[in-house]
């Protein structure tokens, strides 16, 4: 695989507070990866450095061939922005922020297209101060895409849609790298990070705490599966020796069950072999929830 | 040469589509023309070079569109460019700041001469104003002058950090120069001190340049050259100093 981006030991500081610190990672042609943290955790100043945006105190930073620094005007002809807390002229019309972003690259591909993709084209004469935040963001996605990125980093592209708009953005994401463009996304949001990255990295207090494909991260750091069902009989005490079972907790009826891989069959075949059938045998999937409070010891609110 | 064309084009028509500071810019000058057309009688006098007064004060106020444009309209356009993040999107394009830059200098170019042209036709029909007797020297006395103030808003726009500050410091600098670089009262009445301090402001040469071949007296080579040594300190201190966000 053709490394899109590699980045090693990158450090930055603002004053007195070291925002990402001695933070590596390397980004492939063709994958979603994202950086997952919280708030103030340095996500956003690493992808503000790689798009040349922010000039690091030290480390190695190299996109698409280029240094992020030194030919920063030719990276950014090569890759795509979505920006927090960035905004266009509130009286500048749709079409006209879509044509004068496609207009930076020669052979920028038909931004009448990227429009329609988006949803965009019966809004394409509003201006934009009359937009919706969800239209709003899709805009500005269209515009990061105008000029036909190799690689197109967004910085919580998601915030401030609905649920229904959530899920549309990332099927349009999925479209975007299934055409052969890298994506570098930046979120706070569990669900999003878990159903959109190819690869995944979590970020708090500036650090680069764990890399991984979603899966690989929740069977690293939340291995633990449980099975759960209620029963009234009283004595289970021999589930504890079940193969997989690692861990057998009791609340009245509710009976949790904590093992791993095949967890599940071996339980469930123990309980016909006594004789217990519980009608409510479930299994429950660790999160990234669990993978990032084991990592950090704290919930991503937090 | 493209986007430095789209860019123009889109602003053209943001400025237009922003009512408040068309009216500023359009029809102060306006206002002015017609508070002091009641002042004075419109006879040739000394003090006004040997002009009539509204023949000495209507190239001055085509400078104080020139001003407006320059000290207030692009100093709150950029600081507002940089309040909303609309600097920050641009920068994380392949834009040059040079294009952001020329298109506002286009710009500028363009609504001077609407306001210039509004305000001259005015000032003829109200106060049978004379023609200019070098109309070409007078237009090409406008152009650097436009350039310099543009250079001056953008170097404003760069330094002033908030739209509050910009629209502070502008409207002080424009009310100071209007008043002692030859808008005002006719320098010969204004005290040394005054007259002295006009003459530090880049105002003062700009209205000198477009008067003089106005009233006939020819191109003001002095006026030109300092405004060019104003126009390339600006331009030169705007992109060392602009700031992003």
């Amino acid at each position: 695989m053709k490394k899109i981006i590699e980045v090693e030991h990158l450090r930055k500081v603002y004053g007195a507070t070291v925002a990402v610190d001695d933070v590596s990672f390397e980004v492939v042609e063709g994958e979603i990866f994202g950086l997952l943290g919280p708030n103030g955790a340095g996500k956003t100043t690493t992808v503000e450095c790689l798009q040349g945006l922010r000039r690091p105190d030290a480390g190695k930073l190299r996109v698409l061939g280029l240094d992020p620094q030194s030919d920063g005007r030719e990276l950014r002809r090569r890759i795509g922005s979505q920006l927090q807390d960035s905004a266009l002229p509130d009286r500048m019309r749709v079409w006209e922020a879509l044509d004068l972003f496609s207009s930076f690259m020669p052979n920028s591909p038909d931004w009448r297209i990227t429009m329609d993709q988006w949803g965009l084209t019966e809004k394409r004469r509003s201006s934009l101060s009359r937009l919706s935040g969800g239209q709003r963001q899709r805009l500005f996605v269209a515009l990061a895409l105008a000029n036909n990125p190799k690689v197109i980093f967004l910085d919580e592209m998601t915030s401030g849609l609905d649920p229904a708009a959530r899920h549309t953005a990332w099927d349009l994401i999925r479209a975007i790298r299934d055409r052969g463009t890298t994506v570098v996304m930046v979120t706070h949001f569990m669900d999003e990070a878990e159903r959109l990255c190819d690869r995944l990295g979590i970020v708090d207090s500036g650090r680069l705490t764990a890399l991984d494909t979603p899966q690989g991260l929740i069977s690293t750091y939340a291995g633990q599966v449980r099975v759960v069902f209620s029963t009234e009989h009283a004595d289970l005490s021999w589930l504890q020796g079940v193969p997989h079972v690692s861990r057998v907790n009791r609340h009245g009826p509710r009976v949790e069950v904590e093992g791993t891989g095949p967890v599940l069959a071996r339980v469930a075949a123990a309980l016909v072999e006594r004789g217990v059938v519980p009608t409510d045998l479930r299994l429950e999937q660790p999160s990234l929830e669990d993978v990032f409070l084991s990592i950090t010891g704290h919930t991503i609110q937090d | 040469m493209r986007i430095l064309l789209k860019m123009t084009w889109i602003e053209l028509k943001l400025f237009v589509r922003e009512p408040v500071t068309m009216v500023f810019t359009f029809a102060l000058p306006l206002i002015f023309l017609f508070v002091l057309g009641g002042v004075f009688q419109n006879i040739p006098s000394e003090e006004f070079r040997d002009a009539k007064p509204m023949d000495y004060y209507t190239p001055a106020y085509v400078g104080l569109v020139i001003a407006s444009i320059g000290l207030v309209g692009l100093p709150i356009h950029f600081a507002k460019y940089r309040e909303r993040g609309v600097l920050r999107r641009f920068r994380a394009s392949p834009i040059h700041l040079w294009s952001i830059f020329g298109a506002q200098v286009l710009v500028s170019l363009i609504i001077a001469s609407v306001g210039g042209i509004l305000l001259v036709v005015v000032s003829m029909i109200a106060f049978d104003v004379r023609f200019p007797e070098s109309p070409a020297l007078v237009v090409a006395a406008f152009v650097p002058s436009v350039v310099a103030f543009a250079a001056i808003g953008i170097l404003l726009g760069a330094l002033l950090p908030t739209t509050r500050a910009a629209q502070g410091l502008g409207l002080i600098l424009f009310i100071v120069m209007l008043m002692l670089s030859g808008a005002g009262p006719p320098p010969e009445l204004m005290s040394e001190a005054m007259e002295k301090t006009g003459q530090t402001m880049p105002l003062f040469y700009v209205i000198r340049l477009i008067q003089d071949p106005w009233l006939g007296y020819g191109w003001d080579w002095d006026s030109f050259l300092i405004l060019i040594g104003v126009t390339v300190v600006a331009a030169l201190a705007s992109l060392r100093l602009f700031r992003w966000e």
